[in-house]
């Protein structure tokens, strides 16, 4: 791959060969893009329908209990798995990773074919169990055993045989991708892009698809086990018990054990969903604010420990799961001590705006957004991961209104502000900036109405999860009020996301045209030779890099960015020293 | 310009929801007012970060906002400065998790004087057990479940036998006297929740899950399920009654032994009440006020009022008058059919002839 070569030879050439069945990264990416967002739609829809009966309860007949756990169940394991995930790594991993570090496409490309039309493939056995006999799961998206499996949660037969198998095809999608992007990353890098010289985004998405290459396998065997569990009768996760008043054929399982194994992958998938973000927003950041970002090695290390330190805290979610009572020490230490690193990305990003030229377009405008929302969401789980404080609160809406602002609010908002960014090199257009204003209005403050006062709700003691609250004499009616305000507002929210496809449709046909580079960013996907970028990616000659991602507004040179792969003579050097071809670099003076 | 306003509005009306919200934590009735105040430490050491950091944004948006001709600084990092940050930031972690695990190691250590109560959670119900005259909680297995033995106690086992079972979803407790909960289901996962006591644990089958509270008000407080447990669980509810010692023994006395409760009742006792009341008390016991309300809301079954008299409609398309024939089938055969619109959940129960008399006076007196 490294070497030049003449792309066209190979270009395909019949619509089957480069939209359908094809191995062009960038299609991939889209093709990717497309489903997780349409999926992702459904997720929405589902998550409105679920709020009517939280906000109106008793308004809306169709909504009985049975179906009410069912939207639930399937919109948040269609928005964490088939969406976010699919959407940064398929997505985002394969559209960014190329193109970034100068390859001219991903090392496998046939297994990157392939990844897809499987990940395809568990969505539609995912939506498949919407029409299956008894309907989808509805044993909330965590598929606790053993009640998932048992008569009284809803879709107990076809509906959670179908989640698990579409999870594991999802599985062996998400390993066919991961490998290619690992492997592309550390073999397909063009002259000169060494491992710190990437940026911030690149190495966001590596880190998380090395995370789901060790994650992922231990839901598949938690997967796997629950499946013989349900259909041949094994007891991996099924105790002695009595189900509708008959004693069941299980002995000696143990429900806990899948807890462990599901939060062993679950913990890990919150940061396969963030680090991402965190790469990705800090390239928006540094871009629209004219500014190199701020302690570029930290915000790496930051970024590979709270992969590392995403191993060893799963069993927060369990604090009061009934595990042995000793593990909480262990876990709330190793909880808190994550937010460290985290902190100094939120401190990196807001220090990356101090004296900067900052640039309120619309990528700009969803990074703020993302800033304000992540540090709520951020905080709030500083009550969660602090054990005694948990205590009381897990299982309310405290913990929902926490997990939907930091890994559902706000990575979504860096989807928007990266789908607003690279729009114009993915299709050559621009989006429609006063639609974009409006998107990012009405999701940005809309969000925050919805998850800040449930916060409030949870303190109060709502459990999550309940179909209605009907005579509870301890909420008083104006919780009730608040609810049905939160649904008014979800409506509204979710309605807006159909602005966003809109214009995401109207733009790729009347768009207006964009430049090659509209945002005179310095990072190397902006300067392929065609934009939208041919097959191949960079024509007959590979780029060659010279200096590192963020060299904005350096003193002295003509414009305020410097291309990675602007002759050496240009100066802007990463501020370390650095190995290249013949020597050392001696970095820049900070 | 619009961002600047939007953050300060944020900003400012987050602080301003906060003191002017009426929902907050309900009115502690336990001992563990710590928790309350690790609470109050984490909202306050959050609050300053998130107000300071968001400032900081704020600050940023009007002083280096994009103008004609303007450039940006270049300083790409500044390693006293990210040091100095680590330092702070490690600071303000151990300042909230030391407190925090100093109120986590007393939840885990119930004091050993403590009342020993067993919470039962069972789809979609609660029971008791109280250690009564034995020494200890007695042997229990999912097998022995069945109506007349609700929590599935070893009927061979003498501290079983002696325990004292509550068979229906209220506990009293006494005032001011730790209480270690030990917690066990027979089918799914639950959590007993009692929002002013704070203190709770998830409720896991095949095992034994345990925690403690001193309760320190008198009253009736909510109980109810926190954990998924399927479709009744919103309906999971039970009442923790707190009240002096004395009355509590009074209450205590009052109720059953394990191996009364196994001993056949006597039909003088059965036919004095009448049976209305005595179906209601079964309605209560048998756990059938789970699924089915007598106010015309649906939980999990269809509600009783009304039913009697009525033409019901059944998944298989047939329909039947629901006279007290077949009011009585249905409960012995409940899997015979299912009213359209709803899952064939209902479980076969243990129920003798006189009881299933009573049953049915209640349900045709449900209107």
């Amino acid at each position: 791959m490294s070497s030049d070569h003449a792309a066209e030879d190979h270009a395909p050439t019949s619509f089957i060969t480069r939209y359908v069945w094809s191995q062009d990264h960038k299609v991939i990416a889209v093709q990717y893009a497309s489903t997780a967002i349409l999926v992702g739609l459904v997720g929405v829809l589902l998550s409105n329908l679920m709020r009517l009966q939280i906000g109106f309860p008793g308004h809306f007949a169709f909504i009985t209990p049975e179906r009410y756990y069912q939207f639930v169940t399937m919109h948040g394991m269609i928005m964490v798995i088939y969406l976010l995930t699919a959407l940064f790594l398929g997505g985002f991993g394969n559209y960014l990773i190329p193109l970034m570090v100068g390859a001219r496409d991903m090392v496998f490309p046939y297994m990157n074919m392939l990844s897809f039309w499987v990940y395809l493939l568990s969505v539609v056995v995912l939506m498949a169990s919407f029409f299956a006999p008894g309907g989808p799961t509805g044993a909330g998206w965590t598929l606790y055993p053993p009640q998932s499996i048992l008569p009284g949660t809803p879709g107990h037969d076809w509906g959670i045989i179908l989640m698990l198998v579409s999870l594991l095809i999802f599985i062996v999608a998400t390993t066919m991708g991961g490998l290619n992007y690992v492997t592309t990353v550390l073999q397909a890098r063009c002259e000169g892009m060494t491992l710190l010289r990437m940026p911030l985004s690149v190495w966001g998405i590596f880190t998380a698809t090395v995370l789901a290459l060790l994650a992922f396998p231990a839901l598949f065997v938690s997967g796997v086990m629950m499946l013989l569990d349900k259909t041949l009768g094994t007891s991996f996760f099924m105790p002695a018990l009595v189900s509708m008043g008959q004693l069941a054929g299980y002995k000696g399982g143990s429900p806990l054990l899948f807890q462990h194994l599901f939060w062993f992958f679950g913990h890990p998938e919150v940061y396969i969903v963030a680090l991402p973000a965190f790469g990705i927003v800090s390239d928006l950041i540094s871009v629209h604010a004219r500014k190199a970002i701020f302690g570029y090695r930290m915000m790496v290390w930051a970024i590979v420990i709270i992969g590392a330190l995403s191993f060893v805290v799963w069993a927060h979610h369990m604090f009061v799961s009934g595990m042995n009572p000793w593990f909480g020490f262990f876990f709330a230490t190793s909880t808190l001590i994550i937010a460290v690193p985290t902190a100094i990305k939120v401190y990196n990003w807001v220090l990356t705006l101090w004296r900067g030229d900052i640039h309120l377009s619309v990528p700009m405008l969803f990074t703020l957004a993302f800033l304000l929302t992540f540090l709520a969401g951020g905080l709030t789980g500083l009550f969660l991961g602090n054990v005694s404080v948990d205590i009381p609160l897990s299982g309310t809406y405290f913990v929902v209104a926490h997990f939907h602002m930091v890994m559902g609010v706000a990575p979504l908002l860096v989807v928007f502000g990266a789908i607003y960014h690279w729009f114009p090199k993915i299709s050559g257009r621009m989006l429609d900036d006063r639609l974009g204003q409006l998107h990012f209005w009405t999701t940005f403050i809309g969000t925050y109405l919805i998850y800040f006062p449930m916060h409030y709700l949870g303190v109060l003691g709502m459990p999550r999860r309940y179909y209605n609250f009907d005579g509870y004499k301890f909420i008083p009616q104006s919780a009730h009020e608040l609810n049905a305000f939160i649904t008014i507002v979800a409506l509204v929210v979710g309605a807006a996301q159909l602005v966003f496809v809109f214009n995401l449709v109207w733009s790729v046909f009347r768009g207006r045209r964009a430049g090659p580079n509209p945002w005179r960013a310095a990072s190397l996907e902006w300067f392929t030779p065609q934009t939208p970028p041919a097959h191949g990616n960079w024509g007959p000659v590979l780029p060659v890099v010279h200096r590192w991602a963020y060299a904005y507004s350096v003193p002295g040179a003509a414009e305020d960015f410097i291309a990675q792969n602007a002759p050496a003579a240009a100066g802007g050097l990463e501020p370390e020293e650095h190995p290249v071809p013949g020597g050392v670099s001696k970095g820049a003076p900070a | 310009m619009w961002m600047v306003i939007a953050l300060l509005a944020i900003i400012g009306g987050s602080l301003l929801f906060h003191v002017l919200s009426p929902w907050w934590t309900t009115a502690l009735a336990s001992n563990w007012r710590q928790m309350d105040d690790t609470l109050t430490i984490t909202l306050v050491i959050t609050a300053i970060f998130f107000v300071v950091i968001n400032l900081f944004i704020v600050y940023c948006l009007l002083r280096f906002r994009h103008r004609a001709g303007r450039r940006a600084a270049y300083q790409p990092e500044n390693r006293r400065l990210e040091l100095w940050l680590i330092g702070v930031t490690a600071v303000g972690i151990a300042a909230l998790l030391t407190p925090g695990l100093v109120v986590y190691a007393s939840y885990i250590k119930p004091p050993p004087d403590a009342l020993l109560l067993e919470v039962v959670g069972q789809q979609w119900q609660w029971r008791f057990r109280f250690v009564g005259a034995a020494e200890k909680l007695g042997a229990s297995d999912a097998r022995f479940v069945s109506s007349s033995n609700p929590i599935g106690l070893d009927p061979d086992d003498a501290a079983a036998r002696a325990n004292i079972v509550i068979n229906g979803n209220e506990v009293h407790l006494p005032l001011n006297r730790p209480v270690r909960v030990l917690a066990r289901s027979n089918d799914v996962l639950h959590d007993f929740f009692v929002p002013p006591m704070r203190a709770r644990m998830n409720i896991v089958p095949g095992q034994v899950s345990s925690f403690w509270f001193t309760p320190t008000v008198a009253g009736r407080f909510e109980a109810m399920c926190a954990q998924l447990c399927g479709i009744g669980h919103p309906n999971m509810r039970g009442t923790v009654v707190v009240e002096d010692e004395a009355a509590f023994k009074a209450w205590l006395g009052a109720q059953p032994t394990f191996a009364a409760m196994l001993a056949p009742a006597a039909p003088v006792q059965t036919a004095a009440i009448d049976l209305v009341a005595r179906g209601k008390a079964l309605a209560q016991s048998k756990g059938c006020v789970g699924c089915h309300s007598v106010d015309g809301s649906t939980i999990v079954g269809p509600t009783w009022k009304g039913l009697f008299g009525k033409t019901e409609t059944f998944a298989d398309g047939s329909t039947a008058l629901m006279d007290a024939a077949a009011l009585r089938h249905k409960i012995l055969e409940p899997q015979s059919r299912t009213v359209k619109g709803f899952q064939p959940l209902m479980p076969k129960l243990d129920i003798k002839d006189d009881e299933l008399d009573a049953l049915v006076a209640y349900i045709q007196a449900a209107h």
